[in-house]
């Protein structure tokens, strides 16, 4: 009996090298993205089956964490990092934009289906100056619209996200009183609201509360077929969010060569101003076979995988950002 | 331990004589010893080194703040400000509200299973309510989401018109809030505090019973004077262990308690649970210093549920002396 043990034992360390030959790269971070990174992993295992990439959606600040402590061969984030958090990464973290995504204000007001915004009067309701549907200021863009005598219910996320990120990057533009009162990140302190926990929380409680605000991700918006607002971009131009509209955003902004950039309240007539790019993570030296591994994928993802990206609600990159792309993919060694 | 070893050691030779209790028995009884010691040992361990970690990581913050960090009404990621307060008055009264609701709920249906209802009724409610307490955490949030808040939110502006004059009842009536997380958290912990009582109640010995009817007192009489009364140390146990719960319970509450740091009067108002905020903010929470106040806040929430795991023993105690 236990000599056939031993025997098993023996058989599967054998056999184990014979399940190594397929290589495996691990990820971490964002899940802002993951249905588009799953379906990019899954179909480049397709394309090279002699190489597994296994990413977890754990957060942006997991994401950054992990990479910083080299438990993962690569990160994502959708926000980039801060110059002290690569210091801490050992000096250098390459940031390549996969796709873009776009927040939405998302709201709930019977009687009315279009409603139009602009940058202060969305940080106005966000901060609780703007506190009434018939304001001024909300009557003022929207004259045809009958606006209701009633107080607006603001919610927003609860769970930390890059999706409040790009929001609150947004409105940390627009308005100064925003920027110094409450500021950008992927968890603030809302001086109004509701919290919601995710996309769907937020959703949910939008649609249960008459009079209510909130912003969600294009693609939650688009499949909860709720009304969202038209958002007044740099140019003047009131634009209801696209992906085209988003990819417009990343086309309109002078790229720095770190590609740590944000793209909201981007310049152009069709850019959609709460756009973002999320990035991966990747150390421009990788150990090992790793280097090119990761480099055959990128290249990859520019090509093919792009094409993947807007039948799940992601904007995919404009061209001229996907030849520089290309360019720094080269360098990963 | 020795003691409750001692008995098992001899058990072998008074079972009829039969001298089985040979040396290879000895040592079985010894390992059997270690292995249980080393298992309870294991989970002293646990919850050391759970302190530990807590206490290890959240160092920067009790280095910033110092114990104002308990006091402190701030949340801003931001700036990294950072205050426990809310939290706690959150986690704290969400809980209490839950026990006021459940504990009187929890008993009484637990004498109707005991002492009214016949065997094979109160066998099959038992194991309904059972089942319930198996409902996952998540399933009861949606639930609480599409079903209890629309009736929460329904039902407040008659709370207020008929109990405002009670600053609990008052403000505007998002249905999301205090009120609905101490009400999805009572359901979660009632078959708790049924089962347990339940099974307390049974264990009343029948001669007391039929002596109390015997001098001509009715059901009621007899539950009060004799049923729970002596049951009390047991239902006692069940509710802290039911408040146990209520405390560290994550999912259900994050989904309906509206996630806003902020202490306010009224039960209609969002609040903000300490099981919650670690929840909602540890994955994506990229500074050290954010991080570092969230596990700060895992050690209040230890420190909570020490001190009432602490005040039911010392209850049961009391309870148990009085007898």
């Amino acid at each position: 009996m236990k000599r056939n043990l031993l025997a098993v034992l023996a058989a599967a360390t054998l056999a184990a090298p014979a399940f190594a030959q397929v290589a495996t790269l691990t990820g971490a971070g964002a899940t802002f993205p993951f249905p588009v990174y799953s379906k990019w992993f899954d179909e480049y295992h397709k394309v090279k089956p002699d190489l597994q990439i296994n990413y977890q959606s754990i957060g942006s600040g997991g994401g950054i964490r992990q990479l910083t402590e080299k438990t993962v061969d690569f990160g994502a984030s959708d926000g980039p990092m801060t110059d002290e958090q690569i210091q801490k990464a050992g000096g250098a973290v390459l940031h390549l934009p996969t796709v873009l995504g776009a927040d939405v204000p998302a709201f709930n007001v019977e009687g009315v289906s279009e409603l139009k915004l602009d940058g202060p009067t969305l940080a106005g309701i966000f901060l609780g100056t703007i506190a009434k549907w018939n304001d001024p200021a909300l009557v003022k863009l929207n004259p045809g619209a009958k606006l209701p005598d009633a107080a607006i219910t603001v919610v927003h996320r609860s769970d930390g996200s890059g999706t409040t990120y790009c929001f609150t990057d947004y409105l940390s533009k627009v308005s100064k009183e925003w920027a110094t009162k409450v500021g950008k990140g992927t968890s603030v302190n809302w001086p109004v609201g509701l919290g919601g926990k995710g996309n769907e929380g937020v959703m949910g409680l939008v649609k249960q509360n008459p009079n209510s605000i909130g912003y969600v991700e294009l693609i939650y918006a688009m499949q909860n077929g709720v009304p969202y607002a038209a958002v007044k971009n740099k140019a003047g131009k009131f634009l209801k969010a696209s992906v085209e509209g988003v990819t417009a955003a990343a086309a309109g902004v002078k790229m720095p060569k770190d590609y740590r950039v944000s793209i909201t309240d981007a310049s152009g007539p069709k850019a959609y101003p709460i756009s973002t790019f999320t990035w991966l993570l990747v150390y421009p030296k990788n150990p090992d076979a790793k280097g090119e591994q990761i480099k055959a994928f990128l290249r990859w993802m520019l090509k093919d995988g792009q094409r993947m990206a807007p039948a799940l609600g992601y904007a995919p990159l404009p061209a001229v950002v996907k030849a520089k792309v290309a360019k720094t993919v080269e360098t990963i060694q | 331990m020795s003691a409750a070893a001692a008995p098992a050691r001899t058990s072998p030779v008074e079972r009829g004589g039969i001298p089985v209790a040979g040396p290879r028995e000895r040592a079985g009884d010894r390992l059997f010893r270690l292995t249980v010691t080393g298992f309870a040992g294991v989970i002293l361990l646990a919850a050391f080194a759970l302190a530990w970690q807590l206490t290890r990581g959240s160092l920067q913050t009790w280095k910033a703040f110092g114990f104002s960090f308990l006091t402190r009404t701030v949340w801003d990621p931001v700036s990294n400000d950072f205050g426990a307060l809310p939290f706690l008055y959150g986690t704290v009264v969400s809980s209490l509200i839950a026990l006021l609701i459940a504990v009187p709920l929890g008993v009484g249906s637990a004498v109707f299973l005991a002492e009214l209802a016949p065997r094979r009724v109160s066998d099959a409610v038992s194991f309904a309510v059972e089942l319930l307490a198996a409902v996952p955490s998540v399933i009861l949030g949606l639930m609480g989401i599409f079903v209890l808040v629309p009736a929460v939110r329904a039902c407040e502006p008659f709370l207020s018109k008929w109990l405002g004059f009670l600053p609990l009842f008052r403000g505007a009536p998002y249905g999301i809030g205090l009120l609905s997380a101490g009400l999805i958290l009572a359901l979660m912990i009632l078959p708790y505090i049924t089962s347990i009582a339940r099974e307390v109640l049974l264990t009343v010995p029948r001669p007391l019973k039929e002596g109390m009817y015997a001098l001509g007192a009715t059901r009621w009489e007899m539950v009060r004077s004799v049923s729970l009364p002596y049951a009390r140390s047991g239902i006692v146990g069940a509710a802290f262990l039911a408040l146990g719960r209520a405390l560290g319970e994550t999912m259900a509450v994050t989904m309906v308690i509206g996630n806003t740091p902020q202490i306010s009067a009224s039960l209609f108002n969002p609040a903000y649970s300490m099981a919650s905020v670690i929840a909602n903010e540890l994955a994506e929470a990229a500074g050290d210093k954010h991080l570092s106040a969230l596990i700060a806040i895992g050690l209040v929430l230890f420190g909570v549920t020490i001190v009432v795991n602490g005040a039911a023993r010392l209850l049961i105690y009391k309870t148990e002396g009085r007898k």
